[in-house]
Protein backbone atom coordinates (compact mmCIF):
# COMPACT_ATOMS: atom_id res chain seq x y z
CA UNK A 1 0.00 0.00 0.00
CA UNK A 2 1.25 3.43 -0.75
CA UNK A 3 1.78 5.81 2.26
CA UNK A 4 2.89 9.16 0.40
CA UNK A 5 0.33 11.61 -0.91
CA UNK A 6 1.64 11.88 -4.35
CA UNK A 7 1.66 8.07 -4.64
CA UNK A 8 -1.74 7.20 -3.54
CA UNK A 9 -2.75 10.13 -5.84
CA UNK A 10 -1.60 8.51 -8.54
CA UNK A 11 -2.66 5.23 -7.66
CA UNK A 12 -6.26 6.46 -7.15
CA UNK A 13 -5.76 7.96 -10.45
CA UNK A 14 -4.69 4.85 -12.64
CA UNK A 15 -7.77 3.14 -10.55
CA UNK A 16 -9.85 5.82 -11.86
CA UNK A 17 -8.41 5.33 -15.44
CA UNK A 18 -9.26 1.55 -15.12
CA UNK A 19 -12.29 1.92 -14.23
CA UNK A 20 -13.27 4.49 -17.00
CA UNK A 21 -11.38 1.67 -19.36
CA UNK A 22 -13.64 -0.91 -18.17
CA UNK A 23 -16.65 1.07 -18.60
CA UNK A 24 -15.70 1.58 -21.97
CA UNK A 25 -15.24 -1.76 -22.85
CA UNK A 26 -18.27 -2.87 -21.63
CA UNK A 27 -20.07 -0.08 -23.75
CA UNK A 28 -17.75 -1.12 -26.57
CA UNK A 29 -19.13 -4.88 -26.04
CA UNK A 30 -23.19 -3.97 -26.25
CA UNK A 31 -23.22 -4.82 -22.40
CA UNK A 32 -25.51 -3.17 -20.90
CA UNK A 33 -24.63 -0.79 -18.08
CA UNK A 34 -27.12 -1.84 -14.53
CA UNK A 35 -27.77 0.12 -11.37
CA UNK A 36 -25.10 -0.38 -9.08
CA UNK A 37 -22.26 -0.84 -12.00
CA UNK A 38 -19.61 1.72 -11.51
CA UNK A 39 -20.31 4.75 -14.05
CA UNK A 40 -18.68 7.93 -14.85
CA UNK A 41 -19.91 10.86 -12.88
CA UNK A 42 -21.16 12.66 -16.20
CA UNK A 43 -22.54 9.14 -17.64
CA UNK A 44 -24.90 8.87 -14.44
CA UNK A 45 -25.69 13.02 -14.52
CA UNK A 46 -26.65 12.96 -18.09
CA UNK A 47 -28.76 9.99 -18.06
CA UNK A 48 -30.47 11.98 -15.29
CA UNK A 49 -31.10 14.46 -17.39
CA UNK A 50 -32.40 12.73 -20.15
CA UNK A 51 -34.58 10.28 -18.36
CA UNK A 52 -36.31 12.34 -15.89
CA UNK A 53 -37.20 15.18 -19.08
CA UNK A 54 -38.18 12.68 -21.13
CA UNK A 55 -40.61 11.40 -17.56
CA UNK A 56 -41.59 15.15 -17.30
CA UNK A 57 -42.49 14.94 -20.88
CA UNK A 58 -44.67 12.13 -20.38
CA UNK A 59 -46.80 13.96 -17.81
CA UNK A 60 -47.05 17.13 -18.80
CA UNK A 61 -47.98 15.80 -22.24
CA UNK A 62 -51.12 14.60 -20.31
CA UNK A 63 -52.48 18.11 -20.52
CA UNK A 64 -52.76 19.10 -24.27
CA UNK A 65 -54.89 15.61 -24.81
CA UNK A 66 -56.72 15.97 -21.31
CA UNK A 67 -58.19 18.90 -22.66
CA UNK A 68 -60.21 17.36 -24.97
CA UNK A 69 -61.27 13.71 -22.90
CA UNK A 70 -64.89 16.03 -21.95
CA UNK A 71 -65.76 17.07 -25.62
CA UNK A 72 -64.46 14.06 -27.58
CA UNK A 73 -67.55 13.60 -30.27
CA UNK A 74 -67.99 9.84 -29.41
CA UNK A 75 -67.87 7.35 -26.83
CA UNK A 76 -65.28 5.23 -28.57
CA UNK A 77 -63.31 8.45 -29.29
CA UNK A 78 -63.61 9.63 -25.53
CA UNK A 79 -62.50 6.18 -24.33
CA UNK A 80 -59.77 6.02 -26.48
CA UNK A 81 -58.50 9.35 -25.47
CA UNK A 82 -59.06 8.29 -21.57
CA UNK A 83 -56.64 5.28 -22.58
CA UNK A 84 -54.20 7.01 -24.29
CA UNK A 85 -53.64 9.16 -21.66
CA UNK A 86 -53.88 6.78 -18.81
CA UNK A 87 -51.22 5.49 -20.76
CA UNK A 88 -49.12 8.67 -20.86
CA UNK A 89 -49.06 8.40 -16.82
CA UNK A 90 -47.30 5.29 -16.64
CA UNK A 91 -45.34 5.71 -19.00
CA UNK A 92 -43.62 8.72 -16.74
CA UNK A 93 -43.94 6.33 -13.75
CA UNK A 94 -41.60 3.82 -15.86
CA UNK A 95 -39.30 7.11 -16.76
CA UNK A 96 -38.78 8.06 -13.73
CA UNK A 97 -38.55 4.93 -12.04
CA UNK A 98 -35.68 4.49 -14.41
CA UNK A 99 -33.65 7.87 -13.17
CA UNK A 100 -34.15 7.15 -9.67
CA UNK A 101 -32.15 3.70 -10.23
CA UNK A 102 -29.31 6.19 -10.63
CA UNK A 103 -28.95 7.87 -6.99
CA UNK A 104 -32.07 10.09 -7.38
CA UNK A 105 -35.34 10.73 -5.52
CA UNK A 106 -38.77 11.43 -6.77
CA UNK A 107 -39.00 14.82 -4.95
CA UNK A 108 -35.90 15.81 -6.62
CA UNK A 109 -36.80 15.45 -9.84
CA UNK A 110 -40.20 17.08 -9.78
CA UNK A 111 -39.14 19.94 -7.56
CA UNK A 112 -36.19 20.86 -10.11
CA UNK A 113 -39.31 20.34 -13.11
CA UNK A 114 -41.39 22.94 -10.94
CA UNK A 115 -38.48 25.33 -10.24
CA UNK A 116 -37.26 25.16 -14.10
CA UNK A 117 -34.56 23.57 -13.41
CA UNK A 118 -35.34 20.44 -15.44
CA UNK A 119 -37.04 20.74 -18.92
CA UNK A 120 -39.96 18.64 -20.40
CA UNK A 121 -40.26 18.15 -24.81
CA UNK A 122 -41.51 21.56 -25.98
CA UNK A 123 -44.16 19.74 -28.21
CA UNK A 124 -46.65 20.12 -25.26
CA UNK A 125 -46.42 23.95 -25.33
CA UNK A 126 -48.46 24.06 -27.91
CA UNK A 127 -52.09 24.29 -27.55
CA UNK A 128 -54.71 21.68 -28.49
CA UNK A 129 -57.28 24.11 -30.37
CA UNK A 130 -59.44 21.46 -32.11
CA UNK A 131 -60.75 17.67 -32.08
CA UNK A 132 -58.31 17.76 -34.91
CA UNK A 133 -55.35 18.42 -33.02
CA UNK A 134 -55.92 15.26 -30.89
CA UNK A 135 -55.60 13.22 -34.28
CA UNK A 136 -52.79 15.23 -35.71
CA UNK A 137 -50.76 14.50 -31.83
CA UNK A 138 -51.59 11.09 -31.86
CA UNK A 139 -50.17 10.68 -35.32
CA UNK A 140 -47.41 12.87 -35.87
CA UNK A 141 -46.08 13.84 -32.07
CA UNK A 142 -46.58 10.25 -30.63
CA UNK A 143 -45.08 8.83 -34.03
CA UNK A 144 -42.11 11.37 -33.90
CA UNK A 145 -41.66 10.17 -29.79
CA UNK A 146 -41.84 6.41 -31.66
CA UNK A 147 -38.99 6.40 -34.07
CA UNK A 148 -36.93 8.27 -31.25
CA UNK A 149 -38.04 5.42 -28.69
CA UNK A 150 -37.19 2.67 -31.11
CA UNK A 151 -34.10 4.00 -31.71
CA UNK A 152 -33.19 4.12 -27.61
CA UNK A 153 -34.43 0.66 -27.35
CA UNK A 154 -30.78 -0.28 -27.43
CA UNK A 155 -29.64 2.58 -25.13
CA UNK A 156 -26.83 1.44 -23.14
CA UNK A 157 -28.45 2.21 -19.87
CA UNK A 158 -30.46 -1.37 -18.59
CA UNK A 159 -33.07 0.36 -16.95
CA UNK A 160 -33.90 3.06 -19.90
CA UNK A 161 -33.86 0.32 -22.10
CA UNK A 162 -36.28 -1.42 -20.66
CA UNK A 163 -38.64 1.07 -20.24
CA UNK A 164 -38.41 2.07 -24.20
CA UNK A 165 -39.53 -1.51 -24.62
CA UNK A 166 -41.80 -1.53 -22.64
CA UNK A 167 -43.17 1.97 -23.79
CA UNK A 168 -42.86 1.15 -27.53
CA UNK A 169 -45.42 -2.18 -26.78
CA UNK A 170 -48.14 0.83 -25.70
CA UNK A 171 -47.28 3.76 -27.87
CA UNK A 172 -48.38 1.56 -31.66
CA UNK A 173 -51.34 1.75 -30.41
CA UNK A 174 -51.53 5.67 -29.60
CA UNK A 175 -50.34 6.40 -33.19
CA UNK A 176 -52.98 4.12 -34.81
CA UNK A 177 -56.05 5.52 -32.69
CA UNK A 178 -54.54 9.71 -33.76
CA UNK A 179 -54.40 8.64 -37.71
CA UNK A 180 -57.73 7.19 -37.12
CA UNK A 181 -58.80 10.29 -36.30
CA UNK A 182 -57.56 11.75 -39.44
CA UNK A 183 -58.90 9.60 -41.95
CA UNK A 184 -62.17 10.18 -40.43
CA UNK A 185 -61.81 13.91 -40.36
CA UNK A 186 -60.17 13.52 -43.88
CA UNK A 187 -63.21 11.73 -45.43
CA UNK A 188 -65.65 13.38 -43.70
CA UNK A 189 -67.14 16.88 -44.41
CA UNK A 190 -65.73 19.70 -46.01
CA UNK A 191 -65.75 21.42 -42.55
CA UNK A 192 -63.95 18.35 -40.99
CA UNK A 193 -61.11 18.22 -44.02
CA UNK A 194 -60.40 21.69 -43.76
CA UNK A 195 -59.88 21.29 -39.77
CA UNK A 196 -57.82 17.82 -40.02
CA UNK A 197 -56.23 20.11 -42.76
CA UNK A 198 -55.19 23.00 -40.41
CA UNK A 199 -54.13 20.68 -37.59
CA UNK A 200 -51.42 19.15 -39.85
CA UNK A 201 -50.07 22.51 -40.70
CA UNK A 202 -49.89 23.28 -37.13
CA UNK A 203 -48.22 20.41 -35.71
CA UNK A 204 -45.84 19.47 -38.66
CA UNK A 205 -42.69 21.80 -38.40
CA UNK A 206 -43.28 21.43 -34.30
CA UNK A 207 -43.05 17.83 -34.79
CA UNK A 208 -40.06 17.86 -36.85
CA UNK A 209 -38.43 20.23 -33.95
CA UNK A 210 -39.02 17.18 -32.05
CA UNK A 211 -35.83 15.12 -32.96
CA UNK A 212 -33.76 18.36 -31.30
CA UNK A 213 -31.11 20.23 -33.19
CA UNK A 214 -29.16 19.84 -36.24
CA UNK A 215 -26.33 17.45 -35.11
CA UNK A 216 -23.41 20.44 -36.30
CA UNK A 217 -25.15 22.51 -33.47
CA UNK A 218 -25.81 19.98 -30.50
CA UNK A 219 -22.88 20.10 -28.01
CA UNK A 220 -24.53 16.94 -25.99
CA UNK A 221 -24.25 14.16 -29.15
CA UNK A 222 -20.46 13.23 -28.85
CA UNK A 223 -20.63 11.58 -25.38
CA UNK A 224 -23.89 10.20 -25.86
CA UNK A 225 -22.80 8.59 -28.70
CA UNK A 226 -19.62 7.38 -27.67
CA UNK A 227 -21.28 6.18 -24.40
CA UNK A 228 -24.08 4.67 -26.67
CA UNK A 229 -26.45 6.62 -24.78
CA UNK A 230 -27.92 7.92 -28.22
CA UNK A 231 -27.75 5.14 -30.97
CA UNK A 232 -28.33 7.50 -33.79
CA UNK A 233 -28.13 11.07 -34.59
CA UNK A 234 -31.21 13.73 -34.64
CA UNK A 235 -30.92 14.62 -37.95
CA UNK A 236 -30.82 10.45 -39.07
CA UNK A 237 -34.06 10.04 -36.92
CA UNK A 238 -35.87 13.13 -38.26
CA UNK A 239 -35.09 11.76 -41.96
CA UNK A 240 -36.67 8.58 -40.95
CA UNK A 241 -39.59 10.16 -39.23
CA UNK A 242 -40.03 12.42 -42.56
CA UNK A 243 -40.03 9.19 -44.65
CA UNK A 244 -42.13 6.80 -42.62
CA UNK A 245 -45.27 10.21 -42.62
CA UNK A 246 -44.88 11.18 -45.66
CA UNK A 247 -46.73 8.89 -47.51
CA UNK A 248 -49.26 8.68 -44.67
CA UNK A 249 -49.69 12.12 -45.63
CA UNK A 250 -50.25 11.20 -49.12
CA UNK A 251 -52.87 8.51 -48.18
CA UNK A 252 -54.80 11.17 -46.28
CA UNK A 253 -55.22 13.77 -48.94
CA UNK A 254 -53.64 16.30 -46.64
CA UNK A 255 -50.78 18.79 -47.84
CA UNK A 256 -47.86 19.10 -45.23
CA UNK A 257 -46.66 22.67 -45.19
CA UNK A 258 -43.80 22.53 -46.99
CA UNK A 259 -42.99 23.61 -50.29
CA UNK A 260 -39.54 22.05 -50.14
CA UNK A 261 -40.69 18.93 -49.89
CA UNK A 262 -39.81 16.37 -52.73
CA UNK A 263 -38.78 12.92 -53.05
CA UNK A 264 -34.97 12.38 -54.13
CA UNK A 265 -34.57 9.47 -56.03
CA UNK A 266 -30.77 9.56 -55.49
CA UNK A 267 -30.17 9.72 -52.15
CA UNK A 268 -33.70 7.56 -51.69
CA UNK A 269 -35.05 10.08 -49.27
CA UNK A 270 -37.27 12.95 -49.02
CA UNK A 271 -35.92 16.48 -49.13
CA UNK A 272 -37.15 18.86 -46.80
CA UNK A 273 -36.81 22.55 -45.69
CA UNK A 274 -34.98 23.82 -43.37
CA UNK A 275 -37.08 23.87 -39.56
CA UNK A 276 -36.88 27.72 -38.27
CA UNK A 277 -34.75 27.94 -35.52
CA UNK A 278 -35.11 30.73 -34.21
CA UNK A 279 -38.79 29.50 -33.39
CA UNK A 280 -37.21 26.15 -32.42
CA UNK A 281 -34.74 28.25 -29.23
CA UNK A 282 -37.45 30.40 -28.36
CA UNK A 283 -39.60 27.50 -27.63
CA UNK A 284 -36.88 25.54 -26.28
CA UNK A 285 -35.98 28.48 -23.99
CA UNK A 286 -39.47 28.92 -22.53
CA UNK A 287 -41.56 31.11 -25.25
CA UNK A 288 -43.83 28.59 -26.05
CA UNK A 289 -47.65 29.27 -26.44
CA UNK A 290 -48.40 27.51 -23.44
CA UNK A 291 -45.59 26.91 -21.16
CA UNK A 292 -46.53 29.41 -18.25
CA UNK A 293 -50.00 27.41 -18.43
CA UNK A 294 -48.68 24.07 -18.21
CA UNK A 295 -46.43 24.81 -15.28
CA UNK A 296 -48.93 25.79 -13.34
CA UNK A 297 -51.03 23.14 -13.82
CA UNK A 298 -48.80 20.82 -13.35
CA UNK A 299 -47.61 22.69 -9.72
CA UNK A 300 -50.83 23.26 -8.71
CA UNK A 301 -51.42 19.42 -9.19
CA UNK A 302 -48.73 18.11 -7.18
CA UNK A 303 -49.32 21.05 -4.22
CA UNK A 304 -53.46 19.41 -4.43
CA UNK A 305 -53.20 16.19 -4.22
CA UNK A 306 -50.55 16.94 -1.13
CA UNK A 307 -53.50 15.94 1.48
CA UNK A 308 -54.54 12.70 -0.35
CA UNK A 309 -50.66 11.47 -0.37
CA UNK A 310 -49.86 12.51 3.63
CA UNK A 311 -53.57 11.26 4.26
CA UNK A 312 -53.16 7.87 2.71
CA UNK A 313 -49.25 7.59 4.38
CA UNK A 314 -51.24 8.81 8.03
CA UNK A 315 -53.60 5.55 7.45
CA UNK A 316 -51.10 3.28 6.29
CA UNK A 317 -49.23 4.10 9.36
CA UNK A 318 -52.03 3.41 12.18
CA UNK A 319 -53.26 0.20 10.54
CA UNK A 320 -49.85 -0.93 11.35
CA UNK A 321 -49.81 0.16 14.82
CA UNK A 322 -52.84 -0.89 15.28
CA UNK A 323 -51.63 -4.44 14.40
CA UNK A 324 -49.16 -4.28 16.21
CA UNK A 325 -51.07 -3.35 19.54
CA UNK A 326 -53.49 -6.20 18.49
CA UNK B 1 -35.59 6.09 8.17
CA UNK B 2 -38.04 9.31 8.24
CA UNK B 3 -39.25 10.60 4.52
CA UNK B 4 -41.49 13.36 4.52
CA UNK B 5 -44.94 13.43 5.27
CA UNK B 6 -46.37 12.79 1.80
CA UNK B 7 -43.61 10.42 0.70
CA UNK B 8 -44.46 6.33 0.26
CA UNK B 9 -42.20 3.90 0.03
CA UNK B 10 -40.92 2.01 -2.94
CA UNK B 11 -42.10 -1.04 -3.93
CA UNK B 12 -41.40 -3.80 -6.78
CA UNK B 13 -43.64 -5.52 -8.93
CA UNK B 14 -43.65 -8.92 -9.90
CA UNK B 15 -45.80 -10.36 -12.65
CA UNK B 16 -47.45 -13.98 -13.73
CA UNK B 17 -48.14 -13.46 -17.14
CA UNK B 18 -49.71 -16.95 -17.40
CA UNK B 19 -50.90 -20.32 -15.48
CA UNK B 20 -47.30 -22.50 -15.72
CA UNK B 21 -44.81 -19.36 -15.77
CA UNK B 22 -42.70 -17.95 -12.89
CA UNK B 23 -43.42 -13.79 -11.59
CA UNK B 24 -41.24 -11.74 -13.47
CA UNK B 25 -39.71 -8.59 -12.23
CA UNK B 26 -41.76 -5.82 -14.35
CA UNK B 27 -41.37 -2.52 -12.88
CA UNK B 28 -41.57 -0.30 -9.53
CA UNK B 29 -44.02 2.20 -7.98
CA UNK B 30 -45.25 3.77 -5.05
CA UNK B 31 -47.94 2.71 -2.54
CA UNK B 32 -48.47 3.82 1.17
CA UNK B 33 -49.17 0.48 1.80
CA UNK B 34 -49.66 -3.10 1.14
CA UNK B 35 -53.55 -2.82 -1.29
CA UNK B 36 -52.56 0.16 -2.51
CA UNK B 37 -49.07 -1.26 -3.93
CA UNK B 38 -51.15 -4.29 -5.33
CA UNK B 39 -53.92 -2.28 -6.77
CA UNK B 40 -51.68 0.44 -8.55
CA UNK B 41 -49.85 -2.60 -9.34
CA UNK B 42 -52.85 -3.98 -11.22
CA UNK B 43 -53.66 -0.52 -12.67
CA UNK B 44 -50.26 0.26 -14.12
CA UNK B 45 -48.81 -3.09 -15.43
CA UNK B 46 -51.57 -5.37 -16.51
CA UNK B 47 -53.63 -3.20 -18.43
CA UNK B 48 -53.42 -4.78 -21.56
CA UNK B 49 -53.96 -8.61 -19.33
CA UNK B 50 -50.27 -8.83 -19.33
CA UNK B 51 -50.80 -10.76 -15.90
CA UNK B 52 -52.50 -13.59 -13.94
CA UNK B 53 -50.88 -12.77 -10.57
CA UNK B 54 -49.02 -10.29 -8.96
CA UNK B 55 -46.34 -9.94 -6.22
CA UNK B 56 -45.74 -6.78 -4.51
CA UNK B 57 -42.54 -6.61 -2.13
CA UNK B 58 -40.96 -3.46 -0.46
CA UNK B 59 -37.93 -2.74 -1.92
CA UNK B 60 -36.20 -2.42 1.35
CA UNK B 61 -36.72 -6.26 1.54
CA UNK B 62 -35.27 -7.01 -1.31
CA UNK B 63 -31.23 -8.16 -0.46
CA UNK B 64 -29.28 -8.06 -3.86
CA UNK B 65 -25.61 -9.12 -5.20
CA UNK B 66 -23.34 -6.67 -5.63
CA UNK B 67 -22.08 -5.98 -9.46
CA UNK B 68 -18.43 -5.33 -8.03
CA UNK B 69 -18.54 -8.67 -6.25
CA UNK B 70 -19.90 -10.60 -9.74
CA UNK B 71 -16.62 -12.29 -10.59
CA UNK B 72 -16.35 -13.74 -7.09
CA UNK B 73 -19.37 -14.40 -6.07
CA UNK B 74 -20.08 -16.51 -9.05
CA UNK B 75 -16.34 -18.23 -9.67
CA UNK B 76 -17.12 -21.49 -8.43
CA UNK B 77 -19.69 -22.41 -11.36
CA UNK B 78 -17.01 -21.20 -13.65
CA UNK B 79 -14.52 -24.19 -13.41
CA UNK B 80 -17.70 -27.02 -12.93
CA UNK B 81 -18.29 -28.08 -16.50
CA UNK B 82 -19.13 -31.33 -15.22
CA UNK B 83 -22.53 -29.88 -14.11
CA UNK B 84 -23.65 -29.47 -17.91
CA UNK B 85 -24.60 -32.96 -19.87
CA UNK B 86 -22.48 -32.11 -22.58
CA UNK B 87 -19.62 -32.82 -20.58
CA UNK B 88 -20.64 -36.90 -20.59
CA UNK B 89 -20.04 -38.19 -23.83
CA UNK B 90 -23.03 -40.84 -24.66
CA UNK B 91 -21.82 -44.00 -26.67
CA UNK B 92 -22.99 -44.09 -30.56
CA UNK B 93 -26.22 -46.01 -30.78
CA UNK B 94 -27.49 -45.15 -26.91
CA UNK B 95 -30.63 -43.68 -27.20
CA UNK B 96 -32.75 -42.02 -24.58
CA UNK B 97 -29.84 -40.71 -22.91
Amino acid sequence: MSNTPERSESAAETHSADLEQGFLAKIESETKVEPKDWMPDAYRKTLIRQIAQHAHSEVVGMQPEGNWITRAPTLHRKIGLLAKVQDECGHGLYLYSAAETLGTSREELVTALHEGRMKYSSIFNYPTLTWADIGAIGWLVDGAAIVNQISLCRTSYGPYARAMVRICKEESFHQRQGYGIMVTLAEGTADQRAMAQDALSRWWWPSLMMFGPHDSDSAHTQSSITWKIKRQSNDELRQRFVDITVPQADHLGLKLPDPDLRWNADRNHYDFGEIDWDEFWRVVKGGGPCHLQRMAKRKAAHENGRWVREAAAVYAHKQRTDQQVA
Amino acid sequence: MTNAPDQWPLWEVFVRTKRGLNHQHTGSLYAADAKMALENARDLYTRRQEGVSIWTVPATEITASSPEDEGPFFEPAEDKVYRHPTFYPVPDGVENL
